[in-house]
């Protein structure tokens, strides 16, 4: 990364303290709006990234394809290409292929060609019943089999945007102010044990589901072997990439509930489900028993989302920061919250959530009335987990 | 003077920060502070800037209109902090002395080794309140907090008091937290409500409050009326737990082989 270390360090401070930033917005009736709110508000927590790495995920950003898998790919080097071009004719019906529209931002440096795919299973013997599964399994032989080529996006009317750089310069750089979304997911990254490259920008993502992470995830190796035994293949170098396959592996494969995912993923610790006799509590125990290898241990705050719905989770002892606030059909989440007050100065309600406690908001079904308040009735949104 | 009379009185200087870097922001507190005697200096559209009057000496009164970043007046020695909003994280590390108060919530670790000064919350406050808070000699800092805490309140804590009043809390109803002083080998906190045992870490031992106690109680709940209002009478009636360490030296084995 030639000419980071001044950017990263422009006061030549001795020491850099830094934490990545996360931030997300939903309008919960599903009306599209533009990402300056989401770009302001990643901005303003600047601080906490260090220009290695940026990327938003933009919900309803492609209704005019609406039924056809957006692939976004990166390619680190130029003749991957057409092998990789030649794979997806192969294996997908290819209904439109383009560069992802980009512009000259002087800070971004050496971006690698950025591509999308606009695809459908239809056609295809092996896609059968399946055609989510099926998607699956071909980015992992993409990601796996080509090298310096990237499936970084593959879901239906969304979109990941990422890169190295700040969050704001890849929104520039991404022309991300041509794109409206009903959620906005956003990260800034400060990289902590893995390079600052291209791919390991966050959000990570497969299929709809995204996630962008605050944190570090120490069992990333044993979350990494389970997943591998039901064909997810780690190819990005960073912890948060098993964040994304275990929400796929659970909500989508093995059908949880959301609440019950967020028990496996931020699972309360055995002196709390011991102390619990009630249906929950053996739930609870049942969880941890069965996904043992999908716990993540260590510090982490995530924004998960997908089709409909964003979620924000921490750690179950919160040891990275998460504030939530609702105005009317909005609700946000950040690291911190003057980021949401920059963009929404007149918030109905500002809560943080206890540690492992899901904050879930969705799309409403039609003639569906916006949730109650939230924090109100519980000053921090939950109770004693 | 009264709160209510400092704030119905126009501030000696005015700094707007709406889009000024912190580094900047800071450089211009100090730089109001030197161009003339400023008893009282007002900082408007504060939105997220860190590290608002580190280790910043003198005995101006900062009121801040906004939300400030993490660690407000980190290392601060002396002056009096007023946030007419929420607080972020890390307010108060390491204060040495001054005080801060927060018209709203305060977020994680507020009061993060605080060593001297006080810090008064209006609201609640979030995960790790107070830990690693030191007292030595005279120098006692106190962390009161209106609301209630999220977990791990007072971990780690070697000194210091802590008052949490949880008067956002329905009669009888417990404070929702866990692990109440983990780690702790030194200091106090106060407890106004119900706290069951479960909630506290297997270092803390509860106690009733002695004379002592209730006079230094008493007299933080004074204070804590006087910035946000309420009747201290009405608030001290209601029962009151002491915890404390019930080994100064709960780790002093660990790492002796």
């Amino acid at each position: 990364m030639r000419g980071t270390p001044t950017r990263n360090n422009p006061y030549g401070d001795g020491k850099v303290v830094d934490a990545c930033s996360i931030f997300g917005v939903i309008d919960v009736t599903g009306r599209p709006f533009s990402g300056d709110r989401a770009i302001a508000a990643i901005a303003c927590m600047h601080e906490r990234g260090n220009g290695l790495g940026g990327g938003f995920a933009v919900y309803g950003c492609y209704p005019d394809f609406a039924d056809w898998y957006a692939l976004h790919v990166m390619y680190m080097e130029y003749d991957v290409r057409e092998h990789v071009e030649g794979y997806i004719g192969s294996h997908f019906q290819l209904h439109l292929a383009e560069p992802i529209p980009t512009r000259h931002v002087h800070t971004i440096s050496d971006p690698p060609q950025l591509w999308r795919y606009f695809v459908s299973t239809a056609d295809h013997p092996l896609a059968g019943e399946a055609p989510d599964d099926y998607v699956v399994q071909q980015i992992m032989r993409i990601n796996t089999r080509f090298r310096n080529a990237f499936v970084f996006s593959s879901g239906k009317n969304m979109g990941v945007f990422k890169g190295v750089g700040y969050p704001e310069e890849l929104a520039e750089f991404y022309c991300l102010d041509e794109y409206r979304g009903y959620i906005w997911t956003a990260h800034g990254r400060f990289p902590t044990n893995t390079p600052g490259w291209w791919g390991g920008a966050h959000p990570f993502s497969i299929l709809d589901w995204t996630v962008v992470h605050n944190g570090e995830i120490s069992s990333y190796g044993t979350n990494r072997r389970y997943l591998e035994s039901f064909g997810y293949h780690c190819t990005m170098e960073t912890d948060t990439e098993v964040v994304a396959y275990a929400i796929d592996l659970l909500v989508r494969r093995h059908k949880l509930p959301i609440e019950a995912a967020a028990s496996v993923l931020s699972a309360p610790l055995w002196s709390h489900i011991d102390r619990d006799s009630s249906p929950r509590g053996i739930l609870l125990r049942t969880l941890r028993q069965v996904y043992p290898s999908l716990l993540l241990n260590g510090p982490f705050t995530v924004i998960i989302a997908h089709t409909g719905e964003m979620i924000g989770l921490t750690d179950r002892i919160r040891l990275r920061p998460l504030t939530a606030a609702r105005h009317g059909p909005l609700l946000y989440l950040s690291s911190e919250e003057s980021a949401i007050r920059l963009v929404d100065p007149d918030l109905g309600e500002v809560w943080t959530p206890l540690g492992g406690e899901p904050i879930m908001a969705r799309v409403l079904a039609p003639g569906e009335g916006l949730p109650g308040p939230q924090a109100a009735a519980r000053p921090f949104g939950g109770g004693t987990r | 003077m009264s709160d209510h009379d400092l704030l119905s009185s126009d501030p000696d200087q005015e700094i707007d920060a709406h889009g000024v870097h912190y580094r900047d922001l800071n450089a211009r507190i100090r730089q109001a502070l030197q161009r003339g005697p400023c008893q009282r200096l007002a900082l408007r559209h504060v939105c997220g800037q860190r590290y608002i009057g580190t280790g910043l000496r003198s005995h101006v009164r900062i009121e801040i209109h906004g939300t400030p970043g993490n660690d407000l007046g980190a290392f601060m020695d002396g002056p009096t902090i007023i946030v007419h909003g929420n607080a972020q994280d890390g307010s108060g590390n390491t204060l040495n002395s001054g005080e801060i108060i927060v018209h709203g919530r305060a977020g994680d670790i507020t009061g993060y080794a605080m060593r001297g000064g006080r810090i008064f919350v209006r609201d609640g406050v979030g995960y790790r309140a107070g830990i690693h808070m030191k007292e030595y000699a005279a120098r006692r800092p106190v962390l009161v907090i209106g609301g209630t805490a999220q977990p791990f309140l007072g971990e780690y804590m070697a000194g210091g008091v802590v008052l949490l009043l949880g008067l956002n809390l329905q009669a009888d109803e417990p404070h929702p937290t866990v692990h109440v002083g983990t780690g702790m080998h030194g200091g106090v906190i106060y407890v106004r409500g119900a706290i069951e045992d479960w909630q506290l870490g297997r270092e803390v031992g509860r106690a009733e409050l002695e004379e002592e106690d209730r006079v230094l109680v008493e007299r933080l709940v004074y204070d804590f009326a006087g910035h946000f209002g309420g009747d201290p009478q009405a608030i001290l009636r209601a029962p009151f737990v002491k915890l404390f360490p019930l080994y100064l030296r709960p780790y002093g084995n660990l790492y002796a082989y």
